[in-house]
Order: C-alpha cells, then structure tokens, then sequence
C-alpha cells in the first residue's frame, strides 16, 4: 500500500517531522485570526510558493489534493455571494484551502515511519497512565499489513459473486467480508498468544 | 488481550477496504460509499469501546498520511477540512452504535444494532458534521442542517443495513460478536 508521501525527496523531507507538525500548527494558528481577504490571500499564496520551492510535482499533487474541496468552496462562495457578503464568504474560502494545503504539505514531505515515530513519541508520556504503547504500535503495523490482505479476499469474493449472479453484490458483500475480518482477527489473535502474547513489557 | 487487539485491528482494516469498494447505489439512486457503514459495523459487533478504538485506529493511520478515506483521500489536510466534523464524529459514532447494541439485550442483534446505528451513525454523527461545519465554514446550525440534508435519507437506509448486516455476521458466528 502506497503512503501519500512524494517520492522524490525535496528540500521539506529530512527535516524532522515533529518540527514539521509544529511550524505547521503555529502557521494554522496564523490564519485564523485573520479577516482580511487581501491578507489571507497573501498567506494562501505563501503556501503556494511554499509548494512550488518545492518542484512542479509537489505542487500537481496539492492541487490534487484540493480538488475534493473544490465544489464545497464553490458552494460557499456561491451562498455569500447571494447573502450579500462576498468579503466574508473569500476569507472563509481561502482559509480552508490555507489549513487544508498546509496540512497536506507536512503529509507529503513526511515518511509514514517518521509520522509513526512521532505518534510514539506523543503517546509515550501515557505509558505511566496505563496505555500499553507496544499493543498500539502492534496495532498500527498489523492494520497497514491487513489492509492489502483483506482487499484482496473481498476482491475474491466479489469475483465469485459475479461468477453466479447477473444482479451486482450491493451491500450484501460485507457480510462475508466481515466474517472474513473476524476469522483472520481470531486466527492472528492465537498466533499472537501462541507468541508470548501482547502484555506489557515493563 | 490479544483476541481485542485483532479485531479492533482487523475492523480497522476493514473499515479501509470498504472504502476501497465502488460505493454502491442502493434503490434511491443515491450513491453510497460504504465507508461509514463499516463505523456502524464497528460499533455493533465490537461494542462501545472496542469499536471506538477501532475507528480511532483507522483515523490515525490516515492521520499519519495513508490515503484510507473513500476515493483515496487521507493525510493531515482531510482533519482540518469542511467536512472533518464527519471523521471526529465517527469515532463517537461507533462508540454509541455499540453501547446501544450491547446494552439493549432482549431483542436480536439486528434490531438492537441498526436502532444503535440509527441513533449513533445518524443523529450523533450529523451533530458532530454540522458542528464542524458551523466551526469551519461559519455556518449557523440551521443552514448547516440544511445543507446536510439532502445525505440523511441515504444514511438513514445505511444504518438499516448495518443492522441487518450485524444480524447476519451474529446467526453466522454467534460466539464471536461482541456486543452479544
């Protein structure tokens, strides 16, 4: 399974993701206090700048990723419009396309490992609460291995659906998928026990 | 221990490869990603907690930049977004989806889980859509229910199926679902 992080290493990539995430939060914080069109669209076109030091591919594939929000936005701007406050309805809409393309900024230039490393280190402190941080890593790793496994059986079963009915599955394919997820968890879970199990290590 | 974290793991995962499905067009026409109906699904053979984790495992794997979420979209960006209301709200969704289905014993799975989804994957999942959409986009709560409200009937039959899912999964591996 591909991670959404770009490929050919840029200038962003090997600084360190928590520094990423913490420049990322204080620029977010930036945009929300402001309520001047002209500003914001300043510091959307910061971004963009920001994006394109990066190379033409960085930049295709932010704008790619804010294509889902393009009708969302252009309904926005449509509904100010008709209320008579177009100022408002720019400032709203730059601010998302903003928060959403600095987000997507840290996501590309980041290895899924060194996001993971930062979660451990976040959650680390709530090892002496009780959290068994071991268990959640296990969980991570066992979820991104699952995910190829089980596509891949509900591809089959879709498959020999197809094979013995003209009408389509519908929802009625999840039943045996989830039935499908409940062997495998019970079968993972025994190789688990049989393992040593997933006590906590301390 | 490990028979919880398999399957909050492999629920997790599911919910993943139902996003991967072409979402489907139930009798209404209308399209239907299959994303949220692995939530309720959560929720109803989990129960509370467990599907809670489950969706909150899932949501921190997109977090950490898997693209997981219908049509292959992921990352930071999508948790700031208009519409991240909907993925705070799901993890809520789940939980309340399973308290209803473990706690209203007396009636079948089907029953106790689709009413779960409807209360949870619906009622509860568009306060917290609509909330984020009030914070986000400046809406009031009525313009942001009625900009919402064209999806409700859509989700209104998923949380049905989802009942009559959860009963199916209950009559073919009783001992396994955990609400029950």
């Amino acid at each position: 399974m591909l991670a959404m992080t770009l490929e050919q290493p840029t200038w962003l990539h090997p600084w360190p993701a928590g520094a990423k995430m913490a420049a990322m939060a204080v620029a977010m914080v930036g945009f929300l206090p402001v309520t001047d069109p002209w500003v914001i669209a300043a510091l959307v076109a910061g971004t963009a700048a920001l994006y394109a030091s990066l190379g033409a591919v960085a930049l295709r594939r932010g704008l790619r990723l804010l294509r889902p929000l393009l009708l969302v936005i252009a309904a926005i701007m449509a509904w100010h419009l008709i209320i008579g406050s177009p100022r408002q309805g720019a400032v709203i809409c730059l601010r998302i396309l903003g928060l959403v393309a600095l987000a997507n900024l840290v996501t590309l230039t980041t290895r899924l490992d060194d996001m993971t490393a930062v979660l451990e280190r976040l959650l680390s402190p709530l090892r002496r609460l009780g959290l068994n941080t071991a268990a959640v890593s296990l969980a991570l790793a066992l979820v991104i291995r699952c995910i190829p496994v089980l596509s891949q059986k509900g591809g089959a079963l879709l498959d020999a659906w197809r094979a013995r009915s003209p009408r389509r599955a519908g929802f009625r394919i999840a039943v045996p998928l989830a039935l499908v997820a409940l062997d495998d968890a019970d079968h993972l879970a025994e190789a688990l026990r049989a393992r040593g199990g997933v006590a906590r290590p301390d | 221990m490990e028979r919880s974290l398999t399957m909050v793991a492999l629920f997790a995962a599911l919910i993943a490869v139902l996003g991967l499905f072409p979402s489907f067009m139930l009798f209404t026409g209308v399209p239907i990603s299959a994303q949220s109906l692995g939530v309720m699904l959560c929720g109803a053979v989990l129960g509370a907690r467990r599907g809670a984790l489950a969706v909150l495992l899932f949501l921190v794997l997109v977090a950490l930049g898997l693209p997981l979420l219908a049509g292959g979209r992921g990352g930071l960006g999508v948790f700031v977004g208009p519409t991240s209301g909907f993925l705070y709200g799901w993890v809520v969704a789940a939980f309340v989806t399973g308290w209803i289905a473990q706690n209203w014993r007396g009636v079948d799975l089907a029953i106790a889980a689709g009413s779960g989804a409807l209360i949870g994957g619906v009622v509860v999942l568009y306060a917290f859509g609509a909330a984020g959409m009030m914070l986000v986009i400046g809406l009031s709560l009525t313009e942001a229910l009625a900009a919402l409200g064209a999806f409700i009937p859509g989700d209104i039959i998923k949380a049905v199926v989802a009942g009559v899912i959860a009963g199916a999964i209950h009559r073919a591996r009783p001992g396994m679902v955990m609400t029950r």
